[in-house]
C-alpha cells in the first residue's frame, strides 16, 4: 500500500510533467489596440515571452533599461526573448511610449 | 465647432466647412469664421506671404484604410499646384513614410519634387525614425539641423520653428522634446519681438489632446513659458489625421488632416490607428492647409479636403 502510494505521488508530480516537456515553456503577449496583453505577466525562469503585433501600427517592444530592444514590428510581425534570471522587467513601445508592461520572472 | 467638440461627425463638419469654402480667422485668441474670398484680395499687400501645411503621407502604408497612400499624397501636391501655386513655402509636419524603410523615404523624395513651390521644411515622426539610429531621415533631411532634428528660420517677419516630439520618449510618457531642445528654445526665442509672429510645427500635439492615445507633448509647459510673452503663436501639428483647432492663451494649435487615412476621434475607438471608411468616402476625410500670413494681421488657417 505504502509503495503504491509513492508511486502514484510520482506520477502526479509537477516534476514528472515538466520531464516529459523538455521544452522551455512559452507564453504568448498580444500586442493589440495600441495595448499589451496581458499587460503584466508572471512567468518562471526560462521562459520563452513571445510578443506577437496584431495592430495595423507598427510597435516595438524595448525594455526601460535597454536590456532587450525589437525592431520595429509590423502587423503579424513578432519578437521573443528567453528570460533567464529571475526579476521585474518593464519594458514600453518606443513609439508610443504610454504602451507599458511588465515581465516578473520568479525562480 | 466648439473646442471640445472633437467628436467624429464635427470632425468632419468641419473638414467639410474647410472643403466648401470658410476661412477661420483667428483674432485676438477668438476664431472667427467667414466666407472664402472675402479676404483674399488682401494677399497683394507687400509683406503678405501664404505656406501650406502637408502632413501624415505615410508612403509605404498599403492596408485597408487606405491600398494607395502614394495616390492620394500625389492628389495632396496636386492640389497644392492647383490652388496654391504661389505658396511660399511648404512644411510637412511627418510620418512622411510608414516604416522608416530607405526605398519609402526614396519614393516620398521623388513625390515632393513634383510641388510648385520648392521651399519645403520637414519634421519627422515617430514612423520616420523606426530605425534605431534615425539614419534614414537624418541622412536626408538632417542637415539643417546637425542632425537634431530642430531648427529655425525667418520668413517675411514671421518666424518658423521646427519642434521634434518623437526623438525622446520615455516608458510611460508622451511626446517629448527633451531638456536639451528646450534649451536651444529659450536661446533660438531670447532678444526676439514680442510682437514677431511665431509657427511652430511640429509631429504630435503639444498641447494635451488625448493622453489616454498619447496624443500629447509632456514637457509642453516648459516650451509655452518661453512662449507666452508673444503675441500671435500659432501650432501646426499632424500626428492625429483629423482637424482640431484649441486655443491657448494667445497660442493657437492647429491638428491636420491626413494624405493617408482617418483616425478615429479621441476615445471613440478602443485605441488610435487607421480608420476604414467607405472607399468613395476617403478622400473626404483626408485634406492639406493653407496658411495666409498679413502683416500686423493673425495668421488665417484654411482647411481643405482632397475629394
Amino acid at each position: 500500500m505504502r509503495y503504491f502510494l509513492f508511486l502514484a505521488a510520482l506520477l502526479l508530480s509537477p516534476l514528472a510533467v515538466s520531464v516529459a516537456q523538455p521544452a522551455a515553456p512559452t507564453v504568448e503577449v498580444s500586442i493589440e489596440h495600441f495595448a499589451f496583453t496581458p499587460q503584466n505577466i508572471t512567468v518562471k525562469v526560462g521562459t520563452k515571452v513571445n510578443w506577437v503585433n496584431k495592430d495595423i501600427e507598427p510597435h516595438t517592444v524595448v525594455s526601460n533599461d535597454q536590456k532587450f530592444q525589437s525592431e520595429a514590428l509590423d502587423t503579424n510581425e513578432s519578437f521573443s526573448m528567453t528570460f533567464d534570471q529571475p526579476g521585474t522587467y518593464g519594458y514600453f513601445c518606443s513609439i508610443h511610449p504610454h504602451m507599458t508592461g511588465t515581465v516578473t520572472v520568479i525562480p | 465647432m466648439k473646442d471640445h467638440d472633437i467628436s467624429r461627425r464635427g470632425t468632419l463638419s468641419c473638414l467639410a466647412w474647410g472643403g466648401a469654402g470658410i476661412l477661420w480667422t483667428m483674432a485676438g485668441g477668438v476664431p472667427i469664421a467667414s466666407a472664402l474670398g472675402a479676404g483674399t484680395d488682401k494677399m497683394s499687400k507687400a509683406g503678405a506671404f501664404s505656406f501650406v501645411q502637408i502632413s501624415d503621407t505615410h508612403i509605404g502604408f498599403n492596408k485597408e484604410a487606405n491600398p494607395d497612400t502614394l495616390a492620394t499624397a500625389k492628389l495632396a501636391i496636386e492640389r497644392i499646384n492647383t490652388q496654391a501655386p504661389d505658396a511660399a513655402l511648404v512644411l510637412h509636419t511627418g510620418d512622411i513614410t510608414h516604416l522608416s524603410r530607405p526605398a519609402e523615404f526614396d519614393t516620398a523624395a521623388e513625390l515632393l519634387k513634383g510641388l510648385k513651390p520648392t521651399e519645403l521644411h520637414l519634421v519627422p515622426g515617430e514612423h520616420d525614425v523606426l530605425d534605431t539610429k534615425r539614419s534614414a531621415y537624418l541622412e536626408r533631411y538632417g542637415a539643417v539641423s546637425q542632425s537634431k532634428g530642430y531648427y529655425s528660420f525667418d520668413h517675411q517677419g514671421v518666424h518658423f520653428i521646427a519642434l521634434i516630439n518623437v526623438m525622446e520618449f520615455q516608458a510611460g510618457g508622451q511626446g517629448r522634446l527633451g531638456p536639451e531642445q528646450l534649451e536651444w528654445l529659450e536661446d533660438d526665442l531670447k532678444g526676439r519681438s514680442a510682437s514677431q509672429p511665431i509657427v511652430i510645427f511640429t509631429h504630435i500635439p503639444l498641447w494635451s489632446l488625448y493622453e489616454a492615445w498619447g496624443w500629447s507633448t509632456q514637457d509642453w509647459p516648459q516650451a509655452l513659458s518661453y512662449l507666452k510673452r508673444f503675441g500671435s503663436v500659432t501650432v501646426l501639428n499632424g500626428h492625429i489625421h483629423q482637424v482640431v483647432q484649441k486655443v491657448e492663451g494667445r497660442v493657437s494649435h492647429y491638428s491636420a488632416a491626413a494624405t493617408s487615412y482617418p483616425q478615429p476621434a479621441p476615445g471613440h475607438a478602443d485605441g488610435p490607428g487607421p480608420l476604414t471608411v467607405p472607399a468613395e468616402q476617403l478622400r473626404s476625410v483626408l485634406g492639406i492647409r493653407r496658411i495666409e500670413s498679413r502683416p500686423l494681421q493673425d495668421l488665417t488657417v484654411k482647411d481643405g479636403a482632397l475629394a
